[in-house]
């Protein structure tokens, strides 16, 4: 269930909500950090379920000896009102079969406060792709039927490719086609409770494979970015893209402490 | 509770993680973001029979987290904290956490237990027995009797990922208890402290705490730095006090002992000066007599010879 931070429950409506699906190499979850860190957002409540693996930290997003003392839990809201983004973050994995129910409550919520759409940022195992995703762009997106017709427009101007429907069963020969994102964790779920709750909902996914997906995540934000405009457009040089979007602090020793001199 | 990684055959046995070893052989490797169980569940939920069902109904059942009073081997209807008001609660999870406070805080003043909770997991089964040794699993509730308010748990079981809510929620209940302040107490191994540094060159034990936005006295040591975080009951325990807006503070000692041990026990000791711990402490030579007593006693235990 939604806990506001403040007295007072804020008024979504109309907002964009931005959610990762937890999924292979976590893209989805640092491309949240990425966004949430950059624009500075605002923590405006906590999701508090008993479908997440508890966990507590200090403030992930800190940047002073001041405000890095505010306690963070497994499943936080942060708000931009400026841009009408309201953005969850997801620090911990799912519970044994409570995946779905989550799916089922948090869009419950996202649609009694009137969102006006969805996003959902994840990925897919790389090494599940096909010869002609192998020869495209790693990029996917999936819409539910529900989005706006201009939203629909905006993708299909932007030329990107739509996630590809493969054999339900692979081993079959003439297995009906249907959607599948292995890897992508809860995104299927979503996708398909979605649909049944008439949501507006774009997925954006990366294919991926497991190591150091911090470049993923910028791509993912990057390929978001190129639709919502969160920043500003800039050149094409990866290296400019990879400066305008702010590290959180938490990203420190993101693979383990210092090594022993003993070692060497 | 995770399935036996036995080999799967038919349409599931591509959905697995593979990665090859330096060695050339393929091995299914888990992915970190926790998601091979996902399409686990979504297979087995569409083959899942009445009687799949029922077998999970039934192992939920045995997972149960089950509150009673040990006197009248009744169990508690409402949440504890309804039943046993409390303005300070204090909970030590793990065995050097308990062993502080039954040295340093139980050994003063007369403590009536209020209740007791009763759980099974795969890492262990709480004991029923009245007399309690370090080498069990157990989770007990105290009251002090001159000051019924002050609440102590000692938690030496382990509260699997499934069974902590359910803890949260026949300990605290479902609304938020105001008006009362929280102090939890717990070790972790020091290789689970993330530094620049090699974690060889740290000094351990040593304390870190973490509190809540409404905890307003200064902690009695420095807090735990990002990017380190803390899982488990206390993560659990913590969490719901953030939300629900009550004061509370976790010290956490990185120890590299797990097991019971004097120096790790000691580590605990600046908590001592705490406001939370302030007017329960009486008699630290006594407690500290008292604590290498309860090391021996271990140690006979421990002994596979005898």
């Amino acid at each position: 269930m939604f806990v506001p931070c403040g007295e007072s429950v804020p008024d979504l409506a109309g907002y964009t909500f931005l959610m990762p699906a937890v999924s292979v190499g976590n893209v989805g979850q640092l491309a949240m950090d990425l966004i949430i860190s950059t624009l500075n957002m605002c923590k405006i409540g906590y999701f508090y379920t008993d479908c997440l693996v508890p966990m507590v930290g200090n403030n992930p997003y800190a940047t002073a000896e001041e405000n890095s003392t505010e306690l963070s839990i497994n499943a936080e809201i942060y708000a931009l009102p400026s841009k009408k983004l309201v953005a969850l973050q997801l620090r911990s994995i799912f519970i044994k079969y409570k995946s779905k129910p989550f799916c089922e409550k948090l869009l419950s919520w996202v649609k009694s406060s009137n969102c006006a759409k969805v996003i959902v940022l994840s990925s897919s195992h790389s090494y599940h792709r096909n010869d002609l995703q192998l020869r495209s762009t790693p990029f996917r997106y999936l819409l539910t039927p529900y989005v706006q017709k201009s939203i629909q427009t905006k993708i299909t101007s932007l030329n990107w490719e739509e996630m590809e429907k493969s054999p339900c069963i692979p081993e079959i020969n003439d297995s009906e086609f249907c959607i599948r994102i292995p890897g992508g964790g809860i995104t299927k779920t979503l996708y398909d409770e979605g649909c049944s709750k008439e949501i507006a909902m774009v997925i954006l996914l990366k294919f991926v494979s497991e190591g150091d997906n911090i470049p993923d995540a910028l791509g993912l934000v990057e390929y978001l970015n190129e639709w919502l405009q969160i920043l500003k457009p800039c050149c094409d040089d990866p290296t400019a893209s990879a400066l305008r979007w702010k590290m959180p602090s938490s990203w420190r020793l993101l693979f383990g402490s210092g090594l022993p001199p003993a070692l060497f | 509770m995770r399935r036996s990684g036995a080999p799967r055959t038919g349409p599931d046995a591509g959905a697995a993680a593979m990665a090859a070893t330096f060695f050339g052989e393929v091995v299914r490797a888990p992915c970190r973001a926790g998601t091979e169980d996902e399409e686990e569940e979504e297979e087995e939920g569409k083959r899942e029979t009445a009687e799949d069902r029922e077998v999970r109904r039934q192992l939920a059942r045995k997972r149960e987290v089950r509150l009673f009073r040990r006197q009248t081997k009744t169990s508690l209807e409402v949440s504890l904290l309804e039943k046993y008001p409390c303005s300070k609660f204090i909970i030590a999870i793990g065995n050097n956490a308990v062993a502080f406070l039954s040295s340093f805080v139980m050994n003063s003043g007369v403590w009536e237990e209020v209740g007791c909770a009763n759980l099974w997991n795969e890492w262990c089964r709480t004991t029923d027995t009245t007399h309690l040794s370090p080498a069990e699993a157990f989770c007990v509730f105290y009251h002090l009797k001159s000051s019924p308010s002050v609440v102590l748990c000692q938690c030496s079981c382990y509260v699997a990922e499934d069974q902590q809510y359910q803890w949260l929620e026949k300990v605290f209940g479902s609304c938020a208890r105001k008006n009362m302040q929280v102090t939890i107490l717990t070790c972790r191994h020091v290789t689970d402290y993330k530094t620049s540094e090699s974690t060889s060159s740290l000094h351990s034990p040593f304390l870190k705490a973490l509190k809540t936005q409404n905890f307003k006295e200064p902690p009695c040591c420095s807090l735990l730095e990002q990017p380190n975080i803390v899982h488990d009951l206390p993560a659990a325990v913590l969490s719901y006090c953030q939300v629900w807006r009550i004061p509370a503070v976790l010290y956490l000692c990185y120890t590299d002992v797990m097991k019971l041990d004097l120096i790790t026990v000691e580590a605990f000791k600046p908590i001592l000066s705490s406001r939370s711990l302030k007017g329960l402490v009486k008699n630290i030579p006594q407690s500290t007599e008292i604590l290498k007593k309860l090391m021996t006693t271990n140690e006979i235990q421990s002994n596979i010879y005898t």
